[in-house]
Parts: structure tokens; C-alpha cells; sequence
């Protein structure tokens, strides 16, 4: 027994591939345990001096009190957004997830990223409605309590703003953490009415063919959705991880469409028309429109493409000395599961499987882990995800190849973390 | 494939799969209230690029002119070349190359839409403030300004929408 687990464990051991790659499993099977019985030394032991007293202070006076709205630890507050506001603007920008801080799938409300075009409306539910009328039989009015009494549907799945990524674009690569550069994609569970059920109550008519969403921020921030999309899967939020939506992300409801960009789930949703033909607003024309190198835009590209990125270690973090590490990340697709993550320690030389953890949920984000015995010396990290329709996340030069540069929206190029032997962490173009 | 490709591919598959079945048999408590015509015509401003929505009214750049620089010079700069914030004239020709200048002129491919935008969101410190005529005199102050319409054209809801932009027909929409 003792002689097969030893195989097993030594078996487990051998590179899967470049630069110390180990197998997905090691850590699932308890091969690491048997790291040390294999002879190999990835534990660093500390010296006693470092340990705190035997009874410390908090064990020995009461603790706090109960809250009525739980506050994170003291210790933790410096895990927090990267804010940017437009010049000139109050609340014109963005704020980016941190997602080299964080772990699981599930984005904390407070971290979840945000994009805004004219602030965070402070707005009173008793005098908030979402109408929706157009080509309808019956133009109708909903309130935040009428649409708590619908049948509600609940999806654990990501919310990205095609932005995202974008700094990846620039002649030098940007020397920010994963949630500096890749911080625009957040994971919740979201909680609605289906869109469809408030339509077809309407009476929405065969002649519509798209929807205008409108929210009612002070940029009355509108898109226009193909109506095949709005009878799918799209919902009305009211609830994001089971608690009423925060302001800044949509407060009291907010349109959402799984795997599409961002900016396309209005937040505020206050009106909803039915129409044959898109409006053609300014952010779906003018903004998120993907020009190309031969001039001609691209309307309406709304599925988000296959990505994942390396949490840990990336840009900002730093290694303890060689050993045993375990590489995580996140991958997403807009067109549904994430079949498989790849990972390389030798900027894309080599590959090797990653664990993908569950649940691997449609649309949503996937945590993925590599067991890396770093062994001190210069090493680039990369991962690259393929959803369940084949698609492949591109490397960055191929992207560039074909989108030119630079480009604004739908960056989703496999990203480069290069460690350096003092055990720094940074971008780099691999 | 090309990603783009793709991608555009998997939105019609998307929309190909759509569960009509799955929403209709959903029922919902029917719980919306009746808007009257006056509730919707009060609160849908979005202008269809046929023109659909547009209100009455009308304005000329030499109108739009005064307007601008009382309410729009300090974020989008003399003659709209922008700094602090979007530039909103010029930038023709630059779109297919590797620096393009995305403006109203250079890029834009409906005329419709710069109404509907100045309307529901500027000025950014007062939205939905500027009267329907002052929004006709803007739009025709910014058209004229990218040489797309004469000074002395008037825009109202007849001849906006018969506005046509120069790079229309650069736009490729991925849903039919």
C-alpha cells in the first residue's frame, strides 16, 4: 500500500511540463503531503521568535458586539477597488475589481467592479418603474414590489465590461495588478424576473425585433438588445448575492444578459421599448462598436470571448523563495462552460492541464488551480482557456494580428506574468 | 475563424437557441399597471435613426453656436476639438489607420443619434435641461462644424433624419 501511494506520489511529482509544472492532482490526491517522503524540500520551517504569545489578547477580554450589517476585519480594508474617474467628472468611469486579492468565483458587492457614464443615482424604489412599452399591445408600468412577487430565477454568472483588459493594448505592458488591468469582470449570483415574462405580458408583437433598455441615471444609459436575447435568458435584477442590488450596480433593477458585455446590462432599467430596428445609440455606435484595421466598425458584438487570467501569482504580488506554490486563476466564456484551462511556466513553450475547481457553471467564472514547484529562477506564467464550443483564448499576437491596434473593446488575449528570481511579479508582452 | 468571426457566429447561435417555449411557459402574476399615452409619450426620449421620436421644434448651427459656447466649450473645447473631454469634430480620414480620431464626423454613422444623446445626456452637469430647439441648433452646430450639413441648414424632424453621414457605411452590423 505504502509502496503503490509512494508511486503514486512520485508519478505525481514528475514535471507535467515546462519549468515545473506539476500535476493537476497533486493536490487533490494529498500528494503534496508526500512531497516531504519523496525527499523533496518546498517547505521553508520558521523560527520559533516569529510565534505570537501562547494566549493572546483577544482571548482574554469579551469580544464585540453583534452588528446589524457585518463589516469585514480591520486587517482587510486595504483590499479595495482600483477607482478612475474621467477628468472633468464626478462619477464618469470606472472601478476594477481586486482580483489578485480574492478567491472562490463569487465577487464580494463591495468589489464588484463598476462602470458608470454620469454617476450612481440615489433613487427611492417607491418612485422608481420600469415601463415598457412600444410595439406591445399593453404599455405597462412594474414597481420594485410587484416585480418581488413574480416568479423569480437565480444565476450564479460573470458581468464583464467589454473594455476590460483593454491596457494590454498599449505599446508597453502596464505594470498593474490582475485587478488593475483585468479588474473589469465580477462574478455574482443574480436573482430576477424573467425579462420574457414581463414582454409577452406587454403583448409584445411579432413585428419587434429588438429592445431599447434605458436606465435612469443622468446619462439615461441606453442599448439596444435583440429581442431574441431579451425572450432567452435575460432578467430583470432585484437581487445580486441574495441581497437587494448596491446602488452602483443598478439599484433598484437592472437589465441582465448572460455572457453579453457590460454595458449592455443597463443598470436603473427604466424604460424598455420594443422595436423593429435598433436605435442606434450613441454607446452602441460611437463607443462600443470594434473598429478594425480596414475602417469597418462592428455593431452589436455583444457575446463576451473565452479568457482567463492568473490570479496568483500576478503583477504586484510577490513569491516567498522557491518551493511548492499553487497557481489559481479565473476562466469565463460568453458562450457558455469553460471545458478546460491550460497553464504554462515557460511563456507558452509548454503546457499542461489545469484543476478546474466546481461547480464549472455556463457563463460563468471558473477558479482554476496548478500545483508550480518554482525552483528560484525566471519564469513566465500564462494560461489560456477553450470553452464547450472549441473556442480557444487567443495569445496577444495573434489577437493584435487580426484586430490591429490599438483597439478598445473585447480584449481577451492570454496575459503574462513573469516572475523574477528576487520573486517579483510582473506583465510582460510573452 | 477569425475570433470577431466567431464570436459573431456564437451571438446568432445564441439567439438561434432561444427558448421561446421555456418563457412562454412561465406565467407571472400579470401585476404591470396600464400606462396611459401621456406617462409613455413623457418619458420615451430614444430617437430611432428613421426619425421615429424626434419632437417639433428646430435649430441652425448659427443658433447652436451660441448655445455651445455658453454650455459645452469648457469640456469639449473650441470648435469641438475636445480636452478636457470628447473630441466632437474632425478626425476624417484617420479612422482606418493605426491612430484613429473617433468624432461625430470622422465616425459616427447616424445623425439621429447625436440628438438623442445631447437630449438625454448633456450638458453632464445638467441633463435633459436643453429646450428641443437649443438640442436641434447644437446638432446642426455640430454637423456643420464636421462639414456634414451648410450653415444655414435646418434641422428639424424632417430633414435630420435625411442627414447621412460619412461613415455610414463602415458600420457592420453582427445582428442581422
Amino acid at each position: 500500500m505504502r509502496e503503490t501511494t509512494s508511486q503514486t506520489a512520485s508519478q505525481l511529482l514528475e514535471p507535467v511540463a515546462g519549468n515545473g509544472l506539476l500535476h493537476r492532482r497533486l493536490f487533490l490526491t494529498g500528494g503534496a503531503a508526500l512531497v516531504g517522503a519523496a525527499g523533496l524540500e518546498f517547505m521553508t520551517v520558521r523560527p520559533a521568535a516569529a510565534a505570537p504569545p501562547d494566549v493572546p489578547a483577544w482571548m482574554k477580554t469579551p469580544g464585540a458586539g453583534m452588528s446589524a450589517y457585518g463589516a469585514r476585519s480591520r486587517h482587510e480594508e486595504g483590499v479595495v477597488r482600483t477607482v478612475g474617474t474621467t477628468p472633468g467628472t464626478i462619477g464618469t468611469g470606472a472601478s476594477r475589481t481586486p482580483l489578485e486579492r480574492l478567491e472562490g468565483i463569487i465577487t464580494p458587492g463591495a468589489l464588484h467592479f463598476e462602470r458608470h457614464h454620469n454617476g450612481i443615482p440615489d433613487i427611492d424604489p417607491a418612485e422608481h418603474r420600469l415601463l415598457i412599452h412600444g410595439l406591445v399591445d399593453r404599455p405597462l408600468m412594474f414597481d420594485l414590489e410587484s416585480l418581488s412577487r413574480y416568479p423569480l430565477v437565480s444565476r450564479i454568472q460573470f458581468l464583464e465590461c467589454s473594455g476590460n483588459s483593454g491596457g494590454n493594448n498599449a505599446p508597453e505592458a502596464p505594470q498593474q495588478s490582475a485587478g488593475g488591468i483585468h479588474g473589469l469582470v465580477s462574478c455574482s449570483e443574480w436573482t430576477g424576473v424573467p425579462l420574457g415574462v414581463l414582454l409577452e405580458e406587454a403583448g409584445v408583437r411579432r413585428a419587434a425585433r429588438w429592445i431599447v433598455a434605458e436606465g435612469a441615471d443622468a446619462a439615461a444609459m441606453s442599448r439596444s438588445i435583440p429581442k431574441l436575447k431579451a425572450l432567452d435568458d435575460a432578467i430583470v435584477a432585484i437581487y445580486q448575492n441574495g441581497e437587494r442590488l448596491r446602488p452602483g450596480n443598478g439599484y433598484p433593477m437592472r437589465l441582465f444578459l448572460p455572457g453579453w458585455e457590460g454595458n449592455a446590462c443597463v443598470k436603473w432599467l427604466r424604460r424598455v421599448q420594443a422595436t423593429s430596428e435598433p436605435a442606434m445609440t450613441k454607446d452602441e455606435t460611437s463607443k462600443y462598436s470594434d473598429l478594425m484595421p480596414d475602417g469597418k466598425a462592428l455593431l452589436f458584438t455583444f457575446p463576451m470571448g473565452v479568457k482567463s487570467v492568473i490570479t496568483s501569482p500576478s503583477g504586484g504580488l510577490s513569491m516567498h523563495g522557491p518551493g511548492l506554490y499553487q497557481i489559481s486563476g479565473i476562466a469565463w466564456s460568453g458562450a457558455g462552460r469553460i471545458r478546460g484551462v491550460e497553464v504554462s511556466a515557460d511563456g507558452g513553450q509548454t503546457f499542461a492541464a489545469a484543476a478546474l475547481e466546481g461547480p464549472v457553471l455556463p457563463k460563468a467564472l471558473t477558479r482554476f488551480r496548478m500545483p508550480w514547484r518554482w525552483d528560484g529562477g525566471t519564469a513566465v506564467l500564462q494560461s489560456r482557456a477553450i470553452d464547450e464550443t472549441g473556442a480557444v483564448q487567443p495569445t496577444r499576437q495573434a489577437l493584435l494580428a487580426e484586430r490591429g491596434a490599438p483597439f478598445r473593446y473585447h480584449y481577451h488575449a492570454i496575459q503574462s506574468w513573469e516572475v523574477s528570481p528576487e520573486g517579483g511579479v510582473r506583465n510582460v508582452y510573452a | 475563424m477569425s475570433t470577431l468571426n466567431l464570436r459573431a457566429c456564437t451571438c446568432v447561435a445564441v439567439i438561434a437557441s432561444a427558448a421561446w417555449g421555456s418563457v412562454r411557459a412561465q406565467e407571472g402574476p400579470g401585476l404591470g399597471v396600464a400606462a396611459t399615452p401621456e406617462q409613455v409619450v413623457g418619458w420615451a426620449i430614444s430617437i430611432l435613426p428613421d426619425g421615429t421620436g424626434l419632437p417639433a421644434g428646430s435649430g441652425t448651427a448659427a443658433a447652436g453656436a451660441e448655445v455651445y459656447a455658453e454650455k459645452c466649450v469648457a469640456c469639449h473645447g473650441v470648435d469641438g476639438a475636445g480636452m478636457p473631454n470628447d473630441q466632437l469634430v474632425g478626425g476624417h480620414g484617420t479612422i482606418a489607420t493605426a491612430t484613429p480620431v473617433r468624432t461625430i464626423g470622422s465616425y459616427w454613422p447616424y445623425a439621429t443619434t447625436v440628438f438623442d444623446y445631447i437630449r438625454r445626456a448633456m450638458p453632464l452637469v445638467a441633463p435633459q435641461s436643453l429646450t428641443n430647439d437649443e438640442t436641434y441648433a447644437l446638432t446642426a452646430y455640430l454637423l456643420h462644424l464636421n462639414g456634414i450639413i451648410d450653415e444655414g441648414d435646418v434641422m428639424n424632424a424632417r430633414t435630420l433624419p435625411r442627414v447621412e453621414m460619412p461613415n455610414h457605411d463602415n458600420f457592420v452590423r453582427a445582428v442581422p
